[in-house]
This record gives C-alpha cells, structure tokens and sequence, in this order.
C-alpha cells in the first residue's frame, strides 16, 4: 500500500513543482488543482488493473483452482473480485486525494463528494474488469510487462491525466476520446475543480456503459477459463 | 447406479493425447482407485470430472450430470484434494478453512466445529492463526487435506493426497474417509503412487497408462491377472518399468519473479 503510493507522489510532486509555473504562464491557473484528479486516476487505474491481473498469481499458486471448482457460480465470483480490488483502488486513490490536500490542493466543491467517489468506483470497477479479462487470456506473467507498457500506461499518459484536452492535435484528440480513462479524469475534474472536457453526464453515461462491457467481458473470459 | 459415468474420454494437448479413448464407472458409495505412472493421465481425467477442463470429445456423467454443461450442478455434487499446492499464501490456516467453509455453504455452527476439529486432527491448531505462507511443505498438505474433508459432498476426488503426508496423518486421513464412506456413503475417488495404500483401502481400482486404461478389477483380480503377489508387482508388470517424464512448467520461475513483485 504505502510502496503503491510511491508512483503517484512522485508523478504529483515532480510534475506539479516542474510544470507549475510554465502553466500558470500559459494562463492557465493553478497547475496543481489541475493534475490531481489526474493523478487519482492514475493510481486508480494502476491499482485495478494490477488487481484484475491477480487471477493470475492465483492460477499459477493454485489458489484459483480451490475457488473454480467451488459451488459458486463463476460471476460471482468474478465479480466479488472484481469488487473486492476496485474498493482497494478507491482507497488508494482517496489517500492520494487527502496527501495532496496536504500539498496545497483546494477542491471547489466538497458538497460533490459522494458523487466523485461513486466515480472513483465506477472507474476502478471498470479497469478491475479489464485487468480480470486479460488475466484470465493469460497462461503465465510473461505477458504481464507487455500490458503494463502497451495497454496501461499509454491509457494513462492520453488520458489527459497531465495536460489539458483543450487545444490538442486531432489524431491524439480522437485517442484520448477512446480512453475510457480521459472520462474518468473528466469526472473526477468536473467535480473537485469544476473544469471540464466532455461534461460530467458524457463522462457518466460512457463510463456506466464501458464499466458493464468490461464486467460483461471480463466475467465471460473469467468463466472460460481452463487450468 | 454408477455416480460417475465416463464414455470414449479423450483430451488432446494440441498433438498429444493425454486421454484416449477411455470409459469406466465409478459405483455409488464405492473407494475407488485411479493408478498410473507420472504422466498417464490422471489428473488430466480429475480435472475433467471436476469441471476444470473441457474434453476433446467423450462423454463423462457425474451424479448424472455433465460438467461440461452443467458445471454449477457437477461442482456442488464433489469435493476436491489437490496434487499441487492450491491454498492462499496470504490467508491464516483458519482463514482458509473459513473461506472453504464458506464458498460451500457449511452452515456457520457446524463450520466452527468442523474447523476445530480437523485442524486438531491434522495438528495445526495451535498454529491456525499463522499466515500458510510461514508453513513447511507437510504442514501446508495437512491443511488441504483438512480443508477438503471440511464439508462433506457426496464424492470426493482425492488425487496423490498423502504424497508427502506422514504416516500418522495418512492413517488419520484414511480412517476418516472410510468413516465417510460408510456413515455418509460418500464415494471416494483416488489416484496415488504408493500400492499398498490402494490394496488396503479401494475397493475397485483402474490402471491407466499413456492415456488409456489398461487393467481394471479389484486388487485381486489386477494381481491375477498379472500373475503378480503383490500389487506393486502386478503394477509394475502391466505399466512397464520405465521412468515416465514430465514437463516441469514454469512454476519456479514465476515463483521467483512473484517475490520481486510483491516485495513492496
């Protein structure tokens, strides 16, 4: 827990302390309200996606074979897991939220609350699920480095996390309008800073409707599964 | 009535058949034994049975249902022992057991009981607050043993369970399943590579060998058959004497990369 924090830290203090004063140059105001809901995302979707893929240190500690051959049906139990990680995730990216309270990040609205964690939730959920799904496509780890630099860190760095969408070329302005991220980060702008993209209702309608794909996906592949 | 009905099983790795072609039935209330050399295709035909894995073809009835179709049905019907490892490092001893008890719907009383009382039975009670992870090697397959006696299903797969045990909890371990088998009719369904240990407790045994099932008949009938005295004798005159292989995997290289990970 305190090791995973370690990322998002660095990525807050290094990026807000260096590109701060360029931003608020560029006129664009207070740099540091503006990456942090970015970097919640983050460590969001770096924790979810790391517990999705759990399944496959279970399959190789056979662990999972005790909770596949068990008389519970195989969504739910993909789903338990799938809750269990995502509810990890939030914690992780609420303490992210309380450390840069300490920093210097004033929210606009506290009101908003429950609202940005149903976000946080829905967020985590969906990349849980999508790390389930791939895990349950996998056989061993040797894949694991290929998501990690090809799936989620480019969902990361297009998502929007460390540079506003405003003004973007077009090919990487239709990119990031693909990353189910760029909407969680939307979201969770919309409702700490009041700054957004695509408008919270896009934001919450695309990210219901890809969270339940992915859950959708992730449950079949999960119940595919063979060891 | 035959709990367990299998026909014309065949599983096919790519080009390797570990199963082929094999049909037999295991009765209702029977201890039935599945022998074999490293390789013949036990666990394959276990995993089978017990939903893990599809079949390339064949048909398997279990309680009479298919677990390939019916594989929530089929799954409330056993319990499992595994060859290899499958508790959670992460979790205590009773944590473990606690969970098992759970995912099968042991109600919460007699739970409690039952937990007790195996792991005083396999001796880790005083440890049951320790995480599985601080365990040696015996002390982890005394507690998948007691984790799989936790609840009592009406066939129970047990595949190289004393592998590894001592002789004391492997004495343990059989007069408890022969109290099950005969207050509960549980059917109980074996493998293991130590001969004496089937002669004494399967009632009915199968030899398989490269995937097909090569002898069956009680252990009289095997050592008849093989004009042998003793069924280690008769297994080894119809198997063969040759050392079988089989592939390691990658489970040592995965375990080291694991402790890299995980060292947070």
């Amino acid at each position: 827990m305190i090791g995973s924090l370690a990322q998002p830290l660095l990525f807050l203090v290094s990026l807000s302390f260096g590109f701060g004063p360029i931003f608020q140059k560029a006129g664009d105001g207070n740099y540091l309200n503006f990456l942090v809901p970015g970097i919640i995302g983050m460590s969001i979707i770096f924790s979810a996606v790391f517990s999705g893929m759990e399944i496959i240190w279970d399959r190789q500690f056979g662990f999972l074979k005790e909770t596949l051959v068990a008389p519970v049906s195989r969504f739910n139990i993909m789903f338990g897991r799938t809750l269990g990680g995502a509810t990890m995730s939030v914690l992780q990216g609420l303490l992210v939220l309380v450390i840069s309270l300490f920093m210097g990040f004033r929210p606009t609205s506290w009101p908003l609350f429950p609202i940005l964690l149903l976000m946080m939730l829905l967020v985590a959920v969906l990349f849980t699920a999508l790390g389930t799904m791939i895990a349950s496509l996998l056989e061993d780890m040797q894949g694991f480095q290929l998501i990690i630099n090809f799936l989620v860190m480019p969902l990361f760095f297009l998502s929007g996390a460390i540079f506003p969408l405003q003004g973007l070329p077009k090919a990487l302005n239709i990119i990031a309008s693909l990353d189910p991220l760029a909407y969680g980060i939307d979201a969770f702008r919309s409702l700490l800073i009041n700054v957004s993209h695509f408008g919270l209702g896009t934001d919450i309608l695309i990210l219901s409707i890809t969270s339940l794909i992915f859950l959708g996906l992730g449950s079949y592949f999960f119940s595919k599964i063979q060891i | 009535m035959n709990i367990i009905e299998v026909k014309n099983l065949v599983k096919k790795f790519g080009d390797f058949v570990a199963v082929d072609d094999i049909s037999f039935d295991v009765k209702r209330g029977e201890i039935f034994a599945f022998l074999g050399p490293n390789g013949a295709g036990k666990s394959t035909t276990i995993k089978m049975l017990t939903t893990l894995l599809n079949p390339t073809s064949g048909s398997l009835l279990l309680d009479g249902n298919n677990p390939v179709l019916d594989s929530n049905k089929v799954r409330k019907s056993f319990g499992i022992v595994f060859q290899d490892p499958s508790l959670d490092d992460e979790l205590t001893a009773w944590e473990n057991m606690e969970f098992h008890g759970v995912l099968y719907d042991v109600p919460k009383k007699l739970r409690r009981e039952r937990i007790e009382y195996l792991l005083k039975f396999v001796e880790l009670w005083d440890r049951k607050n320790s995480l599985v992870k601080e365990f040696s090697g015996g002390m982890k397959r005394r507690l998948e043993i007691a984790r799989g006696l936790l609840h009592h299903p009406k066939i129970i797969f047990l595949d190289e369970p004393t592998l590894g045990l001592d002789p004391q909890t492997r004495n343990h371990m059989w007069n408890y399943l022969k109290e099950l088998n005969k207050n509960e009719g549980t059917t109980i369904f074996f493998t293991t590579h130590y001969m004496e240990e089937a002669e004494k407790i399967a009632q009915r045994i199968s030899i398989i060998d490269n995937g097909k099932i090569i002898a069956s008949g009680t252990a009289d009938e095997l050592k008849a058959k093989a004009n042998a005295t003793s069924l280690e004798d008769a297994f080894l005159s119809l198997t063969g004497k040759t050392i079988r292989q089989e592939d390691a995997g990658t489970k040592d290289a995965m375990r080291m990369r694991r402790r890299m990970w995980t060292k947070r």
